[in-house]
């Protein structure tokens, strides 16, 4: 078997992320390529065994894993609600719904553990079932496997000595389910344990119990033999670099990639900002690296996150904010200011499901034109797009070094796809990152320096407070090209709107230009799917299922410089986003000579591979 | 060092007669007075006539948008406690649009010196009212009178945990040179409301205490360490009595040579006094047409100077200090160090 998809849900209380995270890395550790969805609802606590209060975390594991995967193979459904929610997929709510392969959350084969001791009238009643028999009620086709487990029973067995009393033990039960698929995937348990003690490091009373019930659960499916057959995967093999690996969510790997460019930039690292869902991880990453020198200040609203990093890179510091699509509306003005003031400022927007509040945990590609264009007068920023949980690191490296070289302020878009999920990453050396050059100043404008003198390029020189000789006045208003004062000149308003474009466009020259994901399909050569931002494994698996060709976008503004020689040579252009077609409209207006059609979905979700491939067959 | 040094070679562009000028010249005068070299002094402001001012100075500035000095202010402190950070605001600048910004950089008390121009006007939009003024006051945004409450700025300032509060008039130069010269020597977050005139759209709105005849009866200069004794014969004095039923201390005015004649502590860490003290005459400017207060209304005088100056650990300190013991402590200090640590294996 190549690839397999598992997936764990729950309610909210028990523990479904840590366990999918722990199975993710053991399996990540033994060379498996992974992709992971943690996928919850926006409450903390929703009461316990309802249908909104369950908690999913899928993870894709093989040799050549795209995505975190369209539908589960594996299921662990800790109670009535989260087999129901699995089951029916987007139809949970719906009166009298039935399994449907198209809607439910696994396949017709998947092979679904269910604690049986949490399918009691009550609980059945809380998840709305109208009858005593879940399985039946929701139509499981015989092709289903289902493994009862009495998980609950079995854990109170494993823990009866423990002395623990009963809530503590209850919360062990995700441990045997643990031990159940690393037997199932036949893991070394000497690796899990290890791993369980380093999750439970700052808990140490808890590792013996979780421990036994984990291994517990393992030596269950060793001894009953249960009915289903151990999964056996493939090698990774391929063209991974060598290298060590770790595996990182997106989040963090963001906030380690500007850990990373301020060393190499000889910066100090500010972060301004906000608590906002779901990019807070990206604060809470920075707020503990005060080991890494880090100035992490959480500001009293989203105003004042990115305020307090202008106010950082106006005094010479790599400055950056991060935040989500309600916290980028608000930050809007000020990153005009930093426009307009021409200093280096990266936002990092982790986009969610909107307008206004929307769907605060949920993905969603939304933001791309709110980026573009959501400022008042002509205000040009670098947008650039992560995508993958492990090139966050890269693309927040990259806006970085483009922020600091070029005196702009790049937005980086990923999303809660990207962030909350995990991908293998391999360890970089800072050595081997690529030169970071900031903007200076040539020791000859001393005493003659001003705000608006600009290099060879049109990228103005930086000096800041401190440095003696360059005392300036910097503005958002509009100034003057020559002088750097204020100015009302019409000519030189429009000269300096031309300046603060072609200063952006230049960026082109600097970056790699687009690269083709070719097919094997000659017949599908003159098709080629495009995406940008955290859809390109959904695209790169329909792309190789279709045998069509792949143009990923991580470049946005500016485009990469054969954008338009590399389009024109498709007959079929098809724009893949989680939006309503941002990217496309773009395209449109950058190349209007080319039809573009698109294809499109907005339900908070990633995309659904198989989704992308009947549209392109089907059109 | 000498004021020039601190004029930039802009043209001072505030209205002919505007209060504003007097400030800018006083600031000017301060930092030369406090002598630290103009690169290393940066002055950051929102918008606002008196957001202009860092165009006047020859330190680095940097006139940003409405309201968010405070925040921007913070920034450049934070990462460079080395720096001396000026903020130049208004009361509608520091008040309304920027009102979170001015309340959260008190309460964290960032090391900033902060000019809050109160002209209860908003001048540079030409004409209409601010949260400081006067219910009922006409203006082109309430052409029958606004119903809205005031802000009193020292009320906002105490209130978020101020350990800095000074008062001062455009028309006094020598008082004005004074807070800021304090404020600048305050560790901590100095706010110094500056009354200053709008001879255009409010003229006179200070004119109770600005008034050359009146001054001296109308407003009292409080030094630290000082009797606090006012009156154009300096034969008044301040005291505090406690009503017998309420309870409530309140400031009464009796001769100055009473006992009970207050010496200012400006250092007091308790503000009740501050409070007491700063409140002074301010329901004046509560309602317009305040010259027909009630008996017992707006006899005292307005307290000019430095009222509280009280020392705290600031916030730029405090975060610098503790990112300086954790390296300290840390195995990993480098980028490589760090992915170090992390749970690893070879493919």
């Amino acid at each position: 078997m190549k690839n397999i998809v598992v997936r764990f849900c729950g309610d909210s209380g028990d523990g479904m992320q840590l366990t999918g995270n722990m199975f993710a890395q053991l399996a990540a550790e033994m060379g498996h390529e992974i992709s992971t969805l943690p996928d919850f609802p926006a409450e903390i606590r929703a009461p316990q065994g309802t249908l909104g209060g369950v908690s999913a975390f899928q993870v894709e594991l093989g040799s050549e894993v795209y995505t975190s995967g369209d539908k589960a193979d594996v299921v662990v459904a800790m109670n009535a609600a989260a087999l129901k929610v699995c089951a029916l997929g987007s139809h949970f709510n719906h009166s009298q719904a039935q399994f449907d392969e198209e809607f439910s959350l696994f396949h017709k084969h998947a092979v679904v553990i269910v604690d049986t001791d949490s399918l009691a009238d009550k609980d059945l009643e809380k998840a709305q079932y109208h009858t005593d028999n879940p399985f039946t009620e929701l139509g499981l086709p015989e092709s289903v496997q289902i493994v009862p487990v009495a998980l609950t029973t079995l854990t109170k067995e494993a823990l009866k000595d423990s002395g623990m009393d009963n809530k503590s033990v209850l919360k062990c039960r995700n441990m045997f389910a643990l031990g159940l698929i690393y037997w199932l995937f036949d893991e070394p348990m000497e690796k899990a344990i290890h791993l369980l003690e380093e999750k439970f490091k700052k808990k140490p009373a808890l590792v013996a119990p979780n421990t036994k019930v984990m291994v517990d659960g393992y030596n269950y499916g060793q001894n009953l033999a249960l009915n289903v057959q151990q999964v056996r995967l493939e090698e990774v093999q391929g063209d991974k670099v060598q290298g060590i690996y770790t595996s990182i969510a997106g989040n963090k790997a963001t906030a380690w990639g500007l850990i990373a460019a301020a060393e190499k930039a000889g910066k100090k690292l500010f972060l301004g900002s906000y608590p906002i869902t779901p990019a807070t991880d990206i604060l809470h990453e920075l707020a503990a690296r005060k080991d890494m020198n880090v100035m992490a200040v959480q500001a009293e609203d989203e105003i004042a996150g990115v305020c307090t990093a202008i106010g950082a890179a106006f005094a010479g510091d790599l400055a950056c904010t991060s935040t989500s699509g309600p916290g980028l509306s608000l930050k809007s003005e000020a990153i005009g200011l930093a426009v307009m003031a021409e200093l280096p400022l990266v936002v990092i927007d982790v986009q969610r499901g909107g307008p206004s509040t929307g769907l605060p945990t949920k993905t969603e590609q939304t933001d791309l034109l709110q980026a573009l264009y959501g400022r008042n007068g002509e205000c040009p920023a670098v947008v650039i797009a992560a995508s993958s949980s492990a090139n966050c690191f890269d693309f927040a490296y990259e806006a970085c070094k483009i922020a600091l070289e070029n005196m702009t302020p790049v937005i980086l878009l990923t999303d809660t796809y990207l962030a909350n999920g995990t991908a293998l990453w391999r360890i970089p050396k800072l050595a081997e990152l690529p030169a970071i050059t900031p903007q200076s100043v040539p020791e000859e404008l001393k005493g003659h320096y001003n705000p608006a003198l600009r290099d060879e390029r049109g990228v103005r020189y930086w000096a800041y407070p401190g440095m003696e000789g360059y005392e300036h006045r910097n503005i958002g208003l509009e100034r003057d090209a020559a002088k750097g004062t204020i100015s009302t000149n019409p000519e030189n308003h429009e000269q300096m709107v031309l300046a603060r474009k072609k200063k952006i466009e230049q960026i082109a020259e600097r970056i790699p230009n687009l690269q083709i994901i070719k097919s094997s399909n000659p017949q599908m050569s003159g098709t080629l799917l495009v995406g940008w931002g955290s859809t390109e494994g959904h695209l790169h698996a329909a792309a190789n299922e279709l045998g069509c060709d792949l143009a990923h976008f991580n470049y946005i503004c500016p485009l990469p410089k054969n954008t338009r020689e590399v389009l024109s040579q498709y007959k079929r252009i098809i724009v893949c986003e989680l939006n309503t077609g941002q990217f496309a409209a773009y395209l449109r207006a950058q190349f209007p000579e080319l039809k573009i059609e698109q294809y499109n979905e907005i339900q908070g979700q990633p995309f659904a591979v198989e989704r992308i491939v009947k549209f392109v067959q089907q059109n | 060092m000498e004021a020039s040094q601190f004029k930039s070679d802009q043209y001072v562009r505030f209205c002919p007669g505007c209060g504003d000028h007097a400030i800018c010249m006083a600031l000017q005068k301060a930092m030369a007075q406090i002598g630290i070299a103009p690169h290393e002094v940066a002055v950051i402001s929102g918008i606002g006539c008196s957001s202009r001012m860092p165009h006047y100075l020859n330190t680095y500035g940097f006139n940003t948008i409405h309201g968010r000095g405070g925040a921007i202010a913070t920034g450049v402190k934070t990462s460079h406690p080395e720096l001396t950070v000026w903020q130049m605001s208004g009361d509608g600048d520091c008040l309304a649009i920027g009102g979170n910004h001015f309340i959260h950089e008190i309460r964290r008390n960032v090391d900033l010196n902060v000019c809050m121009f109160n002209n209860r006007i908003y001048g540079l939009t030409k004409g209409q009212y601010s949260p400081t003024s006067p219910k009922g006051f006409v203006s082109k945004s309430s052409p029958f009178g606004t119903v809205e409450r005031p802000f009193v700025p020292a009320q906002l300032v105490l209130g978020a945990g101020g350990t800095f509060f000074a008062r001062t008039l455009d028309v006094d130069m020598p008082t004005t040179v004074d807070c800021l010269v304090a404020a600048q020597q305050h560790k901590g977050c100095s706010i110094v409301e500056c009354l200053v005139n709008c001879v255009i759209f409010n003229n006179g709105t200070h004119a109770w205490i600005a008034d050359r005849e009146q001054r001296a009866e109308h407003s009292i200069i409080l030094k630290h360490g000082e009797k606090m004794i006012f009156g154009a014969n300096k034969d008044k004095g301040l005291a505090v009595e406690i009503d017998p039923q309420t309870f409530v201390p309140k400031i009464v005015v009796v001769p100055a040579d009473d006992p009970r004649v207050l010496t200012h502590d400006a250092t007091q860490a308790d503000p009740t006094l501050h409070r007491l003290l700063a409140l002074m005459g301010q329901d004046r400017y509560l309602e317009a047409n305040s010259q027909d207060l009630p008996e017992g209304k707006g006899d005292l005088p307005v307290a000019l100077g430095v009222i509280r100056n009280v020392e705290a650990e600031t916030y730029n300190d405090a975060v610098n200090k503790q990112i300086a013991e954790v390296r300290e402590k840390a195995k990993a200090k480098t980028f490589d160090e760090l992915t170090a640590t992390l749970e690893q294996w070879t493919m």
